[in-house]
């Protein structure tokens, strides 16, 4: 099982990989493994609910509690308990990155594949587009995409795909810019040749001979993108323009409710949620920096062989 | 797209082409502005949907004119921006390009602070890295620039707060500058909005000081952001180039290490860079809308805060749309200045 994995990214890297590059690949790992375990155990360790105002005996909260007691990272100024809040937006963060990024590769590797292969007119506008909506600052992008989709505010998983969406439009041009400039280059290798001349269908060709030779690139756009979502995501929070704070727990929003509490000396209410934040997006980071480094052969460095 | 110019082609031909190739893409921006924001329905009832009853409701439609047809809607649209009207915002009805003329300068202001604190932390440190590669001084340096890009700006805001304005108050908490400044440079007769500008006008050393540390803690939040790019660029850019022949060459010939750095390897380091800077813009855009809500910074992003909160939907259009075109008009001047650096566009 391993053995076959170990063909892999980010496995293989991690084989290639050595002393500093190992460290920060293996450190970005465990980092990202730890926050998926985290949202798949959500219900276990969070010891309240996202949305939970009152013990079970009715009695509230109360808010902006200090750390400590039943409530070991405080209360919110809204009375929700920290340390469940940010366990459950682990749920929510990772939902987000997995619509944005299947939505965002299936119709970026598509259209790149497309456009790369026929050329012509549409690969001309295709390319013209995807330059329009680079340049574009992203972050107004999904606010825009937002408010169509849903309004500003939303459900779970209305607002995951809302969050979701805004997000992949912005990731589809990376995608697609990385899947051409590959199609380009392979088309013109002899193998694509004979298979043409054998008769292969248009079809056959791009996803058996093309495809499968031009996915090197992705798994570094993956997980740059992945950070990226995570960051956009927050910023739509902070805005307002999340997940409604009754139907799932979002950290950006989280720290949007905190901006008051901070010129007050409330710390907790905003260092929690942020930390998490920035622990998932260095994790992720250090994952992708680490197989960008080892893709780039003017960046790798090789382990010197023992002479004997 | 920067460099379709050829060995034989003109450097005059490149620009001008360069110079058409904006139009489409404004076109485009200026399009999808559109489309998304009237996917839904009309700015009016997103704004007082709920307020209002379905007759007033319907009265304000027809009176906008959004019940007519959306082609007639968008080809009204393209020719009031080709005219430079970008719309009147409906909840305090101000043409949203004097919005800009009111509120950009303030925006400009942080991007100018910030773009400073981005070069004085950055490019050293991505020298330094270089220079030190795979050293620990490389990995922390690395870090760092993780760190920076890994921290949302408004969360390193709340953090430099917590810190510098409420643990240890040297720093003021929010805003642009302090009341009494305000009243002193309100009474400056040819103000530019710009007010560090404004405040050495005045000749006022205590305005100056006050708008400067007001500026302090927004500048390195929005700052930092881009140095860590600047930083991962810079190191990766001297990499390729402290390698390069001519650098040995250099090197066997006795020039200083120190020289070798910061201007051999350096200088043709610096053509990607200027082009990835000039696309920082566009990150440090959004950058602002976050943080000068974190700071109650009142520039355009923080209007475009207050606008989205308050549902105004053509506000919001309108100043997206300008920014976009903005956005645009800047990436066309980067192509500009790396055609003209860079030797290998021919005139």
């Amino acid at each position: 099982m391993l053995k076959f994995l170990s063909k892999y990214p980010p496995l293989k890297q991690l084989k290639m990989s050595f002393g500093v590059q190992r460290f920060m690949l293996i450190l970005g790992l465990s980092i990202v493994s730890f926050f998926i375990l985290v949202a798949i155990f959500a219900d276990f360790i969070a010891p309240y609910g996202f949305a939970q105002l009152q013990y079970e005996n009715g009695e509230y909260f109360g808010s902006q509690i200090a750390p400590g007691g039943s409530h070991i990272w405080g209360t919110t100024v809204g009375g929700f308990d920290v340390f469940s809040r940010v366990v459950y937006g682990t749920r929510t963060a990772i939902a987000v990155i997995v619509v944005a990024v299947i939505l965002s590769i299936l119709v970026g590797v598509l259209l790149g594949l497309l456009s790369g292969y026929f050329a012509g007119w549409l690969d001309r506008i295709l390319v013209l587009v995807a330059d329009a909506v680079y340049a574009f600052p992203s972050l107004l992008l999904a606010i825009s995409l937002s408010i169509v989709i849903s309004g500003g505010r939303s459900g779970f998983w209305s607002g995951i795909l809302a969050a979701g969406l805004s997000i992949t439009v912005i990731f589809i041009p990376q995608y697609y810019r990385a899947m051409r400039a590959e199609t380009l280059r392979i088309k013109q290798e002899a193998f694509v040749e004979s298979a043409q001349v054998l008769g292969a269908s248009s079809f056959r060709i791009l996803f058996r001979h093309i495809f499968r030779n031009a996915t090197r690139t992705l798994p570094i756009i993956f997980t740059l993108n992945a950070s990226e979502a995570i960051l956009t995501l927050a910023g739509l929070g902070f805005l307002g323009f999340g997940i409604d704070p009754t139907m799932g727990a979002e950290w950006g929003y989280d720290l949007n409710r905190s901006v008051a509490d901070v010129s007050a000396g409330i710390w907790w209410t905003s260092i929690f949620p942020g930390s998490a934040i920035v622990l998932v997006v260095l994790g992720i980071t250090l994952v992708g920096e680490s197989l960008n480094d080892l893709a780039d052969p003017r960046l790798r460095k090789r382990q010197v062989a023992e002479i004997e | 797209m920067a460099k379709t110019a050829t060995a034989g082609s003109s450097l005059l031909r490149y620009l001008g082409l360069r110079f058409l190739l904006i139009f489409p893409t404004i076109w485009i921006l200026v399009t999808m502005v559109f489309v998304v924001m009237r996917l839904v329905g009309d700015p009016i009832t997103a704004a007082q949907g709920g307020k209002l009853s379905a007759e007033q409701l319907q009265e304000l439609i027809t009176a906008a004119g959004y019940d007519r047809p959306i082609l007639v809607q968008y080809f009204e649209y393209l020719a009031a921006i080709a005219s430079g009207d970008f719309g009147t915002t409906l909840t305090n009805n101000q043409p949203v390009v004097e919005l800009l003329a009111t509120y950009g300068v303030a925006t400009l202001e942080l991007a100018f602070y910030s773009l400073i604190v981005a070069f004085i932390v950055g490019f050293p440190m991505g020298m330094l890295a270089a220079r030190r590669r795979d050293t620990a001084t490389d990995a922390g340096l690395r870090l760092f620039a993780i760190l920076a890009y890994a921290t949302p700006v408004f969360f390193v805001g709340l953090l430099l707060k917590l810190v510098f304005a409420v643990a240890i108050p040297i720093l003021p908490v929010a805003g642009r500058v302090g009341v009494r400044s305000e009243i002193a440079l309100s009474k400056l007769e040819d103000a530019t909005g710009f007010y560090l500008i404004d405040a050495i006008k005045l000749g006022n050393n205590e305005v100056i000081l006050d708008v400067l540390q007001h500026a302090v803690l927004p500048s390195v939040a929005l700052g930092l952001l881009t140095a860590g790019v600047f930083l991962r660029l810079v190191r990766t850019n001297m990499i390729s180039t402290l390698n390069a022949d001519y650098i040995d060459a250099a090197r066997s010939r006795g020039i200083p290490e120190v020289q070798l750095v910061t201007k051999n390897a350096f200088r043709p380091a610096l053509i990607p860079i200027i082009t990835v800077v000039g696309m920082q813009i566009a990150l440090l855009l959004g950058g602002a809308v976050l943080t000068e809500t974190t700071f109650e910074w009142k520039g355009l992003g923080f209007q475009l805060a207050e606008y989205l909160s308050a549902r105004d939907y053509v506000a919001v259009q309108g100043i997206v749309a300008l920014l976009a075109v903005i956005v645009a008009l800047t990436n066309f001047l980067v192509d500009i200045i790396v055609a003209l650096v860079d030797p290998r566009v021919k005139f």
